[in-house]
This record gives C-alpha cells, structure tokens and sequence, in this order.
C-alpha cells in the first residue's frame, strides 16, 4: 500500500528480507526463504512488490577501488551558499561526474555537503577552482582530503535501531 | 591590445583566490582593475598560495592576455617575497601596469 508521502507501508517480513538482501544481493529466493523460514514463492512476491515500489532501487556491486590500483583522492566540500541559490548549486553539482555524494544541510548556514573524487590534489583543486567556485550563490568552499578510511557502509535496515529491534522481536517469535 | 586587458572577464574566466588547495575564500576578480584591488585586501595566505604556485603568471597571461604583466609578476616571484612584501610588491607591479594600460586609451 502506498502512502500520500510517497512512502510504503512494510511489515517485518518486507524488512527482513531487505536485511538479508542488503548482506547478500545474489542469493536466490529459495535460500532467503530457507533462512527466513517463510516460502520462496513469499520472497518472490515481496521482492517484486518492493521492486516494483522503488523501495529496491537497484542491485549493484561494491568495489574496493584500492584493490584496483587506483589512487583516487576523496574529499568533503564544505560550500557556504546564498540561500536562494543553494537548491540550484547542489543540482548543478550533482551533474558532475567528480562529485559522488551531495547534502544540504542547515547549521548557522546553508552548507552544500558534497563528497567528491579527483585523481590528484591539482586535479581536485582544478575541478573546485574551475566549476564550483564560479557557480552564482556560491560564497566560500572548505575542502578535507580523506586521508583513512575507519568505516564505510551503506544505509542498511540494520544500521536502523529501531526497525533492528523489530526485525529481531519479529524473527525470535 | 591594451583595451583587450582591461576588459571585464565572464564568471567562469574570473580568478579565484583560494587559500590552499580546494579552500575558497569567496573573493574572485573579474577584471585587471579588479584583480589589483584584491590583492591589497585578501589575506597574505591567499596570496602565498597563489603566488608560489604560479596561478598569477598563468591567468594574467592566458585569460588576461598580458604577456608583459606575467613576466614582471615572474620577476618578483624570483625575489621570492613572503607577507606584507609580496602583497605590496605585487600591487605595486598591478598598480603600475594598470596606471599605464589605463593612460595609453
């Protein structure tokens, strides 16, 4: 069933399928059911229905670039913006092929949150001078360079505290 | 030729001044007239970056197109100045260069 604000109705079976899928993508239906304990046929269904919703949006594989060889440069933007011009720069910057993750976020200021990726500090800093710094609304860009990574991890249904719970209270009965 | 420089720059053609890498401090310049006020206001920081990197040479050469003010900025870049010595050497050189470019129309 599908609510007003665009959002989806999930019970814990819906959740716990999610679970098991966000650990592992390319198990069949049958497993998930086996380690559910519900039918493969239920599996099918859900998926589908979920699917269907935009709930799953896509399956995809995680790679490690630095097992690749690849010495990319990750780095938070930290862009100061004129308010009325804030949705326009984060659209913009969601155009460029650098930029991997955007955010707006309200602290003193209007912040555009971008994580962007460049193959050195020139290039990083070619990228920054060259296409956002120009953009109109833009006033001021701090910039980090990532220099370890402690943890990474996608939004999971386990990473939820509280539908964690519901899905363990639900898979104990 | 002389007209040419003075011109106002799009947006995307202004010199920016950053203050490391990717650490933008929100001044940029859009013309030589411009250009010449910033450098007496941005902080000395700014100017370091830059200026040791080369940026000013490279814009005032291939976006202002003035060959003959790169070279006077490569000069002093030799005497390697630092602080309130770069930052008033270099807006000498703009202020003279921009008095003379001004006074030639």
């Amino acid at each position: 069933m599908k609510f007003k604000n665009n959002t989806v109705a999930l019970d814990s079976t819906d959740l716990r399928i999610l679970n098991v899928l966000q650990e592992n993508a390319r198990q069949t239906y049958t497993a998930i059911g086996k380690s559910l304990g519900i039918a493969h046929s239920t599996v099918y269904d859900r998926i589908k229905r979920m699917e269907r919703h935009g709930i799953i949006k896509e399956y995809t594989a995680v790679i490690d670039t630095e097992k690749t060889g690849a010495k990319n440069i990750i780095a938070i933007m930290t862009i100061f913006t004129d308010p009325k011009e804030s949705d326009k720069v984060a659209k913009k910057l969601c155009q460029a092929p650098q930029i991997l993750e955007v955010y707006t976020s309200l602290s003193e200021e209007l912040l555009i949150i971008a994580k962007v990726v460049a193959e050195n500090q020139e290039s990083l800093h070619e990228f920054i001078a060259r296409s956002v710094a120009p953009l109109p609304g833009v006033l001021r860009i701090r910039t980090s360079m990532i220099t370890k990574k402690f943890k990474e991890t996608r939004f999971s249904i386990a990473n939820n505290p509280r539908q964690l719970t519901f899905i363990k209270e639900k898979s104990n009965k | 030729m002389n007209l040419k420089i003075l011109r106002t720059l799009p947006r995307e053609k202004a010199f920016y001044f950053f203050t490391s890498i990717g650490n933008y401090t929100g001044e940029s310049a859009t013309s030589l007239k411009e250009f010449t006020d910033k450098i007496s206001e941005v902080n000395v920081k700014s100017l370091e970056f830059h200026f040791y990197r080369g940026d000013f040479e490279k814009w005032t050469a291939e976006v202002l197109e003035d060959k003959e003010l790169a070279e006077q900025i490569g000069t002093l870049r030799k005497m390697s100045p630092i602080g309130e010595n770069l930052k008033n050497g270099l807006h000498h050189i703009l202020i003279r260069r921009y008095s003379r470019l001004r006074s030639t129309l």
